[in-house]
């Protein structure tokens, strides 16, 4: 009988020449990545010094400072600085701060691997399916075990097969794919599973927009979100990781707990409504409603392809009077191509101000929080009550493109009327 | 851990993510501080209310969201002993069973109200409705889980297994 990548992944990690969905394993780890918010000060720096107060393995171990940088208060600043005084005792080479979301850095930098098992101390570690790992999600104390032997015990997953047959219209991006795939499988209906994305119309996209597709498996509950790794995710990689790869496929005839068959040549612009992510319409349902904040960046949005795309779609025009334009491009590598290109320079002179590459206005901890009664779209991941500040505040998700012309227009618009 | 938990519930509905249990905007200060403002978006007085009721009964899918430990650790601080739902997003999970927390899936969780008094037999997989005078089977916790369990969590499983000093 045929496996599945997971089932292929996880069975090399623990040693074993095959495994099957529902088998308890302890794994080897590849990767453990940890952040400012969730590292170190919960749980990890007290708990280690009971075990040595050494990590098992520091080259395996990156730590990224992306949430609470830059700090807009005192207690940001020392968590930052906590965590860098942290990692340079611990001889923790790979520490990064102020450069950017960490798994957006962890695909830049080559910490993912195909065939890997990356853990990271946040929900969108899932983001590295994209590169053919798996990759999840872990609490702090997980990842002190982590730390402590170099593994962890998972249970293997069913896999939920999602094909996306055609290619993308004019207009519509992977995010709507991603929207649309969670609207119809349910913010709990890959809960404890994979999912594996396949067909034509992933294999057509760039790595930057499957980024944004894996990045979100999560948002229904998976466990991992995977693809196969082809040319463009070689390319993608080349040069840029220090050993050799494992990349695994699934077999023709893997065994699949349930599959869905999606068309993406009739796919339109999707928007996630209030409070939930899986609450998913199509843009022609709730264009007209206004906007406080247009929100372009994070780790699901703020790629090169994302500002690019959505650079030509304001170019020549001026955002709508009385709302605020934010750009935080997912990293400084980002910024820096985006920059040499002119990318922001079209943006900021269509009304946007950039803002330095970080996590803080996504989940709401600085750089552009909202008040009760305001209304932000945004390019990230999450709309979740109080996420971005005011419990009473309402936060609208769609693509790149939706959220410049929604920019435009300081309502929630159809991108397709700018192009 | 004792086998066999008695305490009043908190009830409350499906989709408690972990933005409600933990809001981000105050993940900076320590998990006491934080504490005060956890469930806020649903009930601002859930810190007044949990030190008295010391079992969390949610619908379906609590826990979703982000990986954030301190939802749990927020809820062990204010005296929260077990948690009960139809089921878990799968960190929030692990998050409570690392923590030591007993998580438990019931089918039946919405029949259960705030106040209720509640038996729970964790190694039958039952719960008893003192006030309501029902019962109900829930998942029995895995065997591997309830070692961890019983270890008082992850660390203490380590340090039985790997040996702390």
């Amino acid at each position: 009988m045929g496996k599945t990548m997971s089932e292929k992944i996880l069975a090399r990690a623990a040693g074993k020449d095959a495994a099957s969905a529902g088998d308890i394993l302890w794994v080897d780890v590849d990767r453990a990545m940890m952040d400012d918010i969730l590292g170190p000060r919960v749980e990890i720096a007290e708990g280690l010094k009971a075990f040595g107060d050494a990590v098992w393995d520091a080259d395996k171990v990156v730590i990224i400072s992306d949430h609470y940088t830059p700090p807009a208060s005192v207690k940001q600043a020392e968590i930052v600085k906590f965590t860098r005084d942290w990692a340079a005792a611990h001889n923790i080479r790979n520490y990064f701060e102020f450069v950017g979301p960490c798994h957006q850095i962890m695909a830049e930098r080559g910490f993912v691997s195909p065939g890997s098992v990356v853990l990271g101390t946040d929900s969108h570690t899932c983001m590295g399916g994209a590169l053919g790992a798996f990759a999840t999600g872990v609490g702090s104390t997980e990842m002190l075990g982590v730390l402590v032997t170099g593994k962890t015990w998972l249970r293997v997953p069913e896999t939920i097969r999602v094909e996306w047959s055609g290619e993308l219209p004019a207009g519509v991006m992977a995010k709507d794919l991603s929207l649309k795939t969670i609207g119809m499988i349910g913010h709990a209906g890959a809960t404890y599973k994979a999912v594996e994305y396949v067909g034509t119309a992933i294999s057509k996209l760039p790595v930057d927009e499957r980024m944004a597709i894996a990045n979100m498996a999560v948002e229904m509950g998976a466990k991992a979100g995977l693809m196969e790794c082809d040319a463009k995710t070689e390319a993608f990689l080349n040069g840029k990781l220090a050993e050799t790869h494992r990349a695994e496929t699934s077999d023709a005839d893997a065994v699949y707990c349930e599959s869905f068959d999606f068309d993406a040549g009739t796919l339109a612009p999707m928007i996630a409504c209030p409070h939930e992510v899986d609450n998913v319409f199509d843009v022609r349902d709730v264009r007209g409603t206004d906007i406080d904040q247009a929100y372009l960046g994070s780790c699901t949005g703020g790629r090169l392809h994302d500002l690019r795309i959505a650079a030509n779609l304001v170019k020549g025009r001026r955002k709508a009077d009385g709302i605020r334009f934010l750009v935080s491009p997912a990293s400084q590598e980002i910024w820096e191509a985006a920059e040499k290109e002119g990318v922001l320079g079209v943006l900021a002179e269509a009304g946007a101000v950039i803002l330095a590459p970080t996590c803080g206005v996504c989940v709401g901890l600085h750089s552009g929080l909202l008040g009760a009664g305001e209304r932000c779209i945004s390019s990230s991941n999450r709309n979740f009550i109080g996420r971005m500040g005011s419990k009473d505040a309402e936060i609208y998700l769609g693509s790149p493109l939706s959220v410049a012309a929604a920019a435009l227009a300081g309502r929630i618009a159809d991108s397709r009327e700018y192009l | 851990m004792e086998r066999i938990i008695k305490g009043k519930a908190l009830k409350y509905g499906d989709n408690i993510n972990t933005d409600i249990i933990s809001p981000p905007q105050y993940m900076e200060l320590s998990i006491a501080d934080a504490a005060v403002h956890a469930m806020r978006a649903v009930d601002p007085d859930f810190h007044v209310k949990a030190k008295d009721h010391s079992i969390f009964v949610a619908g379906a899918n609590l826990g979703s969201g982000s990986s954030r430990e301190t939802a749990p650790l927020t809820l062990k601080y204010l005296g929260t002993e077990v948690v009960i739902a139809r089921f878990f997003a799968r960190i929030f999970y692990r998050n409570c069973i690392n923590l030591g927390i007993p998580a438990i899936e019931c089918p039946e969780a919405d029949k259960i109200s705030e106040g209720d008094a509640l038996v729970i037999d964790l190694e039958l997989g039952a719960i008893e409705n003192i006030s309501k005078n029902e019962c109900y089977r829930c998942g029995k916790i895995p065997a591997h889980i309830f070692e961890l369990i019983e270890a008082g969590g992850l660390i203490g499983y380590l340090h039985n297994s790997v040996g702390g000093r």
